[in-house]
């Protein structure tokens, strides 16, 4: 059983280093869309990652920690969609290099049929 | 005790990746960024209560977690749901 | 998408939430799967028909092996998409050029759009923003075209093969 302790050190480690760098990822970039795109990325693989190697550790706690892998497999992309959503009926535009928006059309024709 | 540097390695990771969330969470600018910063907290925190379950040896710190995730993600999509106006 | 029996969605439901019960307790005694099947039946009772549509097709063993192969892929697409956020994080240029793009797909399922836009989500340099009825609108870091049949190429044809053989 020696070697799933090393597994799971190895897990625990990865999984705080992409933390680490989902936190960075928000603080660096420059708008709303692309900090949900490298936040929920690092923290969805960190978090898996971690609490999986946890479960190695303690093999009783392993169903737990799948119960809680799976859970956050799916919750996460979710809250990410929604946020992004609301960010752009909230008026938040985001920053565009080459003038590609497909989404504009959409949230246009909604405003003017409420107004 | 090797493993006792494991323990501080990851708790000061997730500390300083706290740290730097909770800076984006003050400078802002927008309630929309706030969120996704909250968001981010939030997962950080879920995994720090599992590995804390793992250094005290307490099975109900996974319950705890798991509570906080499902808390954490309701939050956030009402809050994401009320500045889209749909509320 | 063709409607099977409500015995068949009642009994899918059932199943599904007997596992989860079980998977939050995970434990053996007779009295908690006593209760776990008394409570997952009521519980299934009030909601089997918002719950499901396809019923118990999924179980049969040639569609598992898909589900496997989805997994398999799903999982090398996300650290395959977390190196690709390590490296523009962590370059001091943060090399992106981002915009937002849409594509039809062929999905009927519901329950299959949301999978599919979740792995969209998770793979390399793309966020779902939002779904209307068969189009998703996704924004793209590195955006290749802003024409529907390459960026579905290149964001959803993996996923959705599969997703079609699944659910369909």
């Amino acid at each position: 059983m020696e070697i799933l302790k090393y597994i799971g050190i190895g897990l625990v480690l990865l999984g705080s280093i992409f933390l680490l760098l989902g936190a960075v990822g928000i603080y660096r970039m420059p708008d709303v869309y692309n900090r949900l795109q490298a936040g929920t990325k690092a923290t969805t693989l960190g978090a898996m990652s971690l609490i999986l190697g946890v479960g190695f550790m303690e093999p009783e706690w392993l169903v737990k920690t799948l119960i809680l892998v799976i859970f956050i497999g799916i919750a996460n992309p979710l809250s990410s969609h929604v946020l992004a959503r609301s960010a752009y009926k909230n008026n938040q535009m985001p920053i565009i290099k080459n003038g590609i928006d497909a989404y504009k059309k959409i949230n246009d024709s909604e405003k003017s049929e409420e107004n | 005790m090797e493993l006792n540097y494991l323990y501080i390695t990851v708790l000061v990771i997730l500390s300083i990746a706290f740290i730097i969330g909770m800076l984006r969470f003050i400078k802002g600018p927008t309630a929309s960024d706030r969120v996704v910063a909250l968001d981010t907290i939030s997962i950080i925190a879920t995994a720090s209560l599992v590995f804390m379950g793992y250094i005290f040896n307490r099975y109900i710190y996974l319950d705890v977690a798991l509570i906080y995730g499902v808390l954490g993600f309701i939050g956030v999509i009402i809050i994401a749901r009320y500045l889209e106006g749909a509320l | 998408m063709q409607t099977v029996s409500l015995l068949n969605r009642f009994i899918y439901t059932w199943v599904i939430l007997f596992i989860l019960w079980y998977a939050f307790t995970t434990s053996l005694e007779p009295a908690e799967l006593i209760t776990g099947g008394f409570v997952s039946l009521v519980v299934a009772s009030f909601s089997y028909k918002v719950f499901t549509g396809s019923g118990l097709k999924i179980f049969m063993p040639h569609k598992l092996f898909f589900v496997a192969q989805y997994i398999f892929i799903f999982i090398l697409a996300l650290i395959k998409s977390n190196f690709d956020v390590a490296r523009r994080v962590l370059s001091p240029s943060l090399p992106i050029n981002p915009g937002i793009v849409e594509f039809n797909t062929k999905l009927t399922n519901d329950f299959a759009k949301m999978v599919l836009a979740n792995s969209i989500t998770l793979t390399p340099g793309t966020l779902t923003i939002d779904i209307v009825e068969n189009t998703f609108y996704i924004h793209w870091i590195d955006v290749k075209s802003d024409n529907p049949e390459i960026a579905h190429t290149e964001i959803a044809n993996n996923f959705e093969k599969l997703l079609l053989k699944i659910f369909n």
